[in-house]
């Protein structure tokens, strides 16, 4: 079930590298207190990896080092196994991607030389620049021929964050580094730029390093939560295990983990349906939908449903089953 | 209006002069005002200072300043020339500071995030964003540099100011009107001139 499977899925068009922390020190200057404080961590090559904590805990700075947009005091980054400090720092950062709250798209540039910027760097071939502009537009659902000669100003702030994710993507990177990346859109647009990140990322298998404060955002996109709190990381687990069995009590609070209601959100029907049978059936719910969904249904005044995978009938699923579910995963 | 027409040869001879004063100026006082506007942007604690004199220097009177240098430079083009440049100097760095310190901070961190070097940073990014700013303060340093090369003929500088004293002096009204009109013309244009240039790279 996890996403990292689509890794090995043909149509994947990069590999994602992953991160090792170990020891990483960051204090900046006139601060009596480290902004990040000893972290040691492994990001896998291919996760979407969120790191999740209150403002202040030291998760963008730790997420500025990958990229060496802030140098630690001490400890080391690797990336793939190689030390960041052996890579030119200019050269790291054209390998990778980097999207920022503020999206920080160059007004006096159009949509398709902002989306240009690091194949211009890297001296791609016009030709090859202009392909790459139209496919990485179409990635992120903007039209190519619509948006492609606009100024950046004549954007909404998602369509805005859109071209912000594809100018990341531009030079293939095997990382992709965002850092509060939906935190100025409204709401509804938020949870569309969620889907479609998580979409990317199964389609391209690119390493993404998430950074947010949001913990609903963390358990829609995440793989993996990389809870920190005062410069350390916490907790460093699956989301549902994060909530099953939070480490500390400022993990559980933060994730308010006792909420059945969320952590039904993580558990999918397939997993907790029973194999078909010939008794008649209730209303029909895909097997890949959230027991949430399962159980809003059933508060309907249903008893059960019928599961559906791909449209065909592969079993039913019953209240008991979902509380079951419940106290299993628990 | 009648003089400008009867004397074409010497209007445009003083004309000339006048054009020579206020574009060498300004070409000096570009040289040293664009590094040290990028310098002054990069240390604030230098900028405030950089400041802090030429904002000193600009509020000497610029007949004081002319007056002030003769004693050095003697007579002429050469301390004319030196007198508007550093007049000059106040509008063009404090353009700059402000044009550079108007660029986004998450513009500047994107730049850098995505790869681009400090010089590239500041070609590609930084410059077009503040360049409408800053050509604002060449216009204003223009303008005031047409306006104050007038007074340059007080130091035997020429310029459309020489009609302008002579014209006080031998008590002519015409000459004055004549030398108000051209120098007041010269700077009506190249408003009109620059300002269409700002717009263009506001764009």
């Amino acid at each position: 079930m996890s996403r990292t499977s689509s890794s090995s899925n043909i149509n994947l068009a990069e590999t994602g590298a992953s991160i090792q922390a170990r020891g990483v020190h960051v204090r900046y200057e006139g601060q009596s207190r480290d902004a990040v404080a000893g972290v040691d961590l492994t990001i896998e090559g291919g996760r979407f990896v969120v790191l999740l904590g209150p403002s202040g805990c030291g998760k963008s700075t730790l997420l500025r080092t990958f990229n060496r947009l802030v140098e630690p005091q001490s400890g080391t980054i690797s990336v793939d196994g190689v030390n960041v400090r052996d890579v030119d720092p200019v050269e790291l950062r054209r390998s990778i991607g980097y999207v920022i709250q503020a999206v920080g798209l160059f007004p006096h540039m159009t949509i398709a030389q902002n989306i240009a910027v690091v194949p211009e760097l890297l001296r791609w071939e016009r030709e090859r620049i202009a392909q790459r502009v139209d496919e990485l537009l179409r990635l992120v659902r903007l039209d190519p021929e619509r948006y492609r000669a606009r100024r950046p100003r004549e954007l909404s702030g998602g369509e805005q964050q859109r071209v912000g994710v594809a100018r990341a993507l531009a030079a293939h990177p095997a990382i992709l580094l965002m850092d509060e990346p939906f935190g100025a859109v409204d709401a509804i647009v938020r949870l569309a730029l969620q889907d479609e990140t998580v979409a990317i990322h199964r389609a391209l298998g690119t390493t993404i390093v998430f950074v947010t404060h949001d913990v609903d955002e963390a358990l829609r996109v995440a793989d993996h939560i990389v809870v920190m709190n005062e410069g350390r990381v916490v907790q460093d687990d699956t989301p549902l295990r994060m909530l099953t069995h939070p480490a500390t009590p400022f993990v559980a609070e933060l994730l308010d983990a006792r909420d059945v209601v969320r952590r039904l959100g993580l558990l999918r029907v397939r997993d907790a349906m029973r194999p078909a049978r010939a008794d008649p059936a209730g209303p029909p719910i895909d097997a890949n939908a959230s027991l949430r969904e399962a159980l809003n249904m059933m508060l309907e005044d249903v008893d059960r449903l019928e599961v559906l995978d791909g449209g065909v009938s592969v079993g039913t699923i019953a209240f008991d089953d979902v509380r079951r579910a419940l106290a299993s995963a628990g | 209006m009648k003089y400008l027409l009867e004397h074409p040869a010497l209007v445009g001879t003083l004309l000339l002069q006048h054009l020579s004063l206020t574009f060498v100026s300004l070409g000096i006082a570009l040289a040293i005002a664009i590094p040290l506007g990028i310098f002054a942007t990069r240390k604030e604690r230098a900028g405030t200072a950089i400041l802090g004199v030429l904002g000193a220097i600009y509020t000497v009177p610029s007949l004081a300043l002319l007056a002030l240098l003769v004693p050095f430079l003697g007579l002429g083009y050469p301390t004319a020339v030196t007198a508007l440049a550093a007049y000059a100097q106040m509008i063009l760095v404090r353009n700059i500071v402000a044009g550079l310190r108007s660029v986004d901070p998450a513009q500047r961190d994107a730049a850098r995030g995505l790869g681009m070097t400090a010089t590239q940073t500041f070609f590609h990014v930084e410059l077009p964003l503040a360049l409408p700013v800053m050509l604002g303060g060449v216009r204003l340093a223009l303008v005031s540099l047409i306006a104050i090369a007038s007074i340059a003929a007080w130091i035997n500088a020429g310029g459309l100011g020489t009609l302008l004293f002579a014209g006080i002096q031998q008590d002519n009204s015409e000459k004055i009107i004549a030398g108000s009109i051209a120098a007041g013309g010269l700077a009506i244009c190249a408003d009109v001139v620059l300002r269409a240039i700002e717009r263009a790279s506001r764009r």
